[in-house]
């Protein structure tokens, strides 16, 4: 029995964290969002150099076939670095997808592009959680039409994985007639999300689907995202610390007192179980896939709730200089407060949580 | 990531399992809370150390099962007993925190005297740690014991003396050396609660009830060789037990346990002909507290983990106290909302469920996140040892060791 990391999960980690140390500190974040980007070239390159567009590529394919609690640490490292790079979609829901429903001959034809990092997918699934806006996408005839709201890691994308309305997942090239990107401007600029709006626009649908893919896409991209905003609470958690134990006032530092103290161990205290969590519900998406969904649902929920609870306590901490953009602590606040709302926020999933169960009366 | 337990472990839970399905017509009913075991109660607790399934890793010679340390083998009784719903050893404070004092600190004489008696349920014991103006400073108690014809001679008061009333035992802290540091004029001390001079008196709580009591000595003579350590030792032996009371209040089966009777509750329970479980903000409240709770056994698992590996528990383990009690008040404070206005009915009134335990759990829970070291106590470890903050200045103590604690 071993509830935790093997040695190569932790150099795994380690080695993202140490990549991201050098190539992607604050400043470097800084200057790409306020370029208008979110992505870093310099980072991109270096974390595919250590295989992360095929991460969860089977090695058949030319990935290195690792599962979700390997991509659930390396989101927890991205979070933690607020690093500008598309990960989430791109490199594991979009590969999962075909994995879950593509035929053969779709995942010979995919996959080693994507671990290659020849193809680069945006996900578009969002429509499954909630639509909002008249958002939703139809098929007919082999083309899709509608509005796809939140299509993630979209920026520099030249496919896209989009989720119809009954569910099935569609490949769709940038380049295809009738398609239109339109980028969101989110609190976040460390993400890329867009509007993707489809007017009969030629689509390949995923062969084996039976339905059941975008559920499990969307298990996968929750888990991730729970990761992502632990490594940022994480993060946030040192610097609140570090701070207290720099920050002189009535002649102390701040952290000797039990006011500052107690909101520091509170938010250790509430984030640590969430690590747990997390790695559980990527561990049952790998080898207990019944639990999979209902486990990513509370990782999601829960990372959601204390997520907030440590961006606002940590930025309280630091005071005033929290609240400035001077020390950047609002990288990680925004980071945090990204991955609560996408691909639903607490309440939204809680009530998916309880379906699951049976806990909700058939005619509600 | 591997949970699996392994053949041989698995083999182990069948044998428990096993166990279980003969035997459980023999456990003890409504075991509950009494602090002295009734004679089923005292019979399962023999039977059961018998087969190694509580006081396993006690040498023989003390009444134990005699077994070699193994977390995995203790860790899948308390699952299966859990699971069926049958009790398991006594887990009373003589057990919990005399008996790993003793085992560690206590004198070969001091052993073979009191662990099996203690183990077989036949003594019980209470705790004279408390006193009214030593909670979190615990180190700071005022009760005295002076020297006198080969006795101490015992004057004050403790408090939050669970048990006093049964128990056959008390292990006590008093102070010895009255011009010592505050840390060093401490002994343990361990007399029978028949002793003339003592006083029981119940403490009534906001429960309505008498969890705990006070208990007043009055010139007690016991004799100097009822001392656990050596005099003026007994604060670090007092800090061996602290460790276990705290391992004790964050059991993770409990809290699953707990949500489970919630969850129950709500899908039988009715307000105007719709389960509450059917009412969307109750239901928001429990898949939130279910999420919790799932967050707190996975944690309970690394921390198992780090265990076997001999690794520390590091920032895992030092939450546990202060979130699982909170957790646990929160299941009951759901439970009473959800029951709606039943769930103020208490003492016995028509109309009330399952006797008024949710109001009761819902109260006496709060005892236990001030209890053990208070929330706050908590977060000043957390702080300090988790987060390396600067340490609550000490002006009571100049150099050495110490340890924050206390009921």
């Amino acid at each position: 029995m071993d509830f935790g990391l093997s040695q190569e999960q932790q150099m795994l980690a380690e080695s993202v964290t140490r990549l991201l140390r050098e190539l992607s500190p604050l400043d470097h974040v800084r200057q790409v969002a306020e370029g208008g980007s979110a992505v870093s070239a310099q980072s991109q390159a270096a974390l595919a150099e250590l295989g992360l567009p095929g991460l969860v590529v089977p090695e058949a394919h030319g990935g290195l076939g690792m599962g979700l609690l390997d991509a659930t640490i390396v989101a927890t490292a991205l979070g933690e670095a607020v690093a500008p790079v598309p990960f989430t979609a791109r490199n594991v829901m979009a590969p999962l997808a075909l994995i879950a429903a593509g035929s053969e001959a779709q995942q010979a034809q995919w996959l080693p592009r994507i671990a290659a990092g020849e193809v680069r997918f945006g996900v578009g699934v969002h429509e499954q959680v909630s639509r909002r806006d008249g958002s939703g996408v139809r098929c007919s005839g082999g083309a899709l039409t509608g509005t796809a709201l939140f299509v993630l890691d979209c920026e520099e994308a030249d496919h896209f994985m989009i989720a119809d309305e009954a569910g099935r997942l569609h490949i769709v090239s940038a380049q295809a007639d009738g398609l239109e990107l339109i980028a969101l401007k989110t609190i976040d600029a460390t993400r890329s999300v867009g509007e993707l709006r489809l007017a009969s626009t030629p689509a390949e649908a995923l062969a084996d689907d039976g339905g059941a893919a975008a559920r499990r896409l969307i298990a996968a991209g929750r888990i991730l995202l729970a990761a992502d905003s632990l490594g940022a609470a994480d993060a946030m958690i040192a610097q609140a610390v570090a701070y207290a134990g720099q920050r002189e006032q009535f002649g102390r530092v701040i952290g000797s007192f039990q006011a500052v103290k107690h909101m520091c161990a509170e938010m250790a205290a509430k984030n640590e179980p969430c690590r747990s969590l997390v790695w559980y519900a990527a561990h049952a998406f790998d080898a207990v896939p019944a639990e999979a969904e209902l486990v990513a649902c509370h990782a999601k929920s829960h990372t959601g709730e204390v997520g907030r609870f440590v961006a606002r306590t940590a930025t309280e901490v630091h005071g005033g200089m929290g609240f400035t953009d001077l020390l950047g602590l609002h990288y990680w606040f925004k980071r945090i407060g990204f991955d609560r709302q996408v691909l639903g926020g607490p309440e939204t999933v809680r009530e998916e949580a309880a379906r699951l169960q049976g806990w909700i009366a058939v005619a509600a | 990531m591997d949970l699996s337990y392994g053949p041989e472990y698995e083999t182990f839970r069948e044998e428990v399992r096993g166990f279980i399905a003969v035997n459980r017509h023999l456990a003890p009913k409504n075991a509950g809370r009494a602090a002295r075991p009734s004679k089923e109660g005292v019979a399962w607790q023999k039977l059961l150390i018998e087969h190694g399934y509580t006081a396993r890793t006690i040498p023989r010679e003390y009444g134990g099962f005699g077994a070699e340390p193994d977390i995995l083998k203790s860790r899948i009784i308390a699952e299966e007993f859990a699971r069926a719903g049958v009790p398991g050893g006594l887990a009373n404070q003589g057990i919990s925190m005399l008996v790993p004092t003793l085992l560690e600190l206590g004198t070969e004489e001091q052993k073979r005297r009191w662990i099996e008696p203690t183990l077989a349920g036949d003594v019980v014991w209470c705790q004279g740690y408390s006193e009214p103006g030593s909670g979190s400073d615990l180190a700071s108690l005022k009760t005295s014991a002076r020297v006198e014809g080969g006795d101490f001679v015992i004057n004050g008061q403790k408090i939050w003396t669970s048990t006093a009333k049964e128990a056959d035992m008390i292990f006590c802290l008093v102070r010895t050396e009255g011009d010592a540091a505050k840390h060093q004029g401490i002994s343990y001390l361990i007399f029978p609660m028949t002793t003339p001079g003592i006083e029981v008196r119940p403490l009534r709580t906001m429960t309505g009830h008498a969890e705990f009591n006070e208990t007043f000595f009055t010139d007690v003579r016991v004799p100097v060789d009822q001392i656990v350590g050596q005099r003026g030792q007994g604060w670090f032996v007092a800090n061996a037990t602290l460790g276990h009371e705290r391992g004790m209040l964050g059991d993770p089966d409990a809290l699953e346990n707990r949500l489970l009777a919630l969850i129950e509750l709500m899908t039988v329970e009715q307000v105007g002909g719709a389960r509450v479980i059917d009412l969307p903000a109750l239901r928001d409240r429990l898949v939130a507290l279910q999420a919790e709770v799932a967050a707190m056994k996975y944690n309970g698992m690394r921390i198992l983990s780090n265990q076997i590996k001999g690794e520390p528990g590091g920032m895992a383990k030092l939450i546990v106290k202060l979130q699982a009690c909170e957790l646990a008040h929160q299941i009951s404070a759901l439970a009473i909302d959800a029951l709606g206005e039943l769930g103020i009915l208490y003492n016995g009134s028509a109309h009330e469920r399952e006797n008024g335990s949710w109001q009761w759990n819902y109260m006496f829970q709060l005892g236990l996140i001030i209890g053990g070291g208070t929330a706050q106590i908590q977060k000043n470890i957390i702080s300090e040892r988790g987060l390396n903050m600067p340490r609550e200045p000490r002006l009571d103590l100049p150099k050495g060791p110490s340890a924050q604690g206390g009921q």
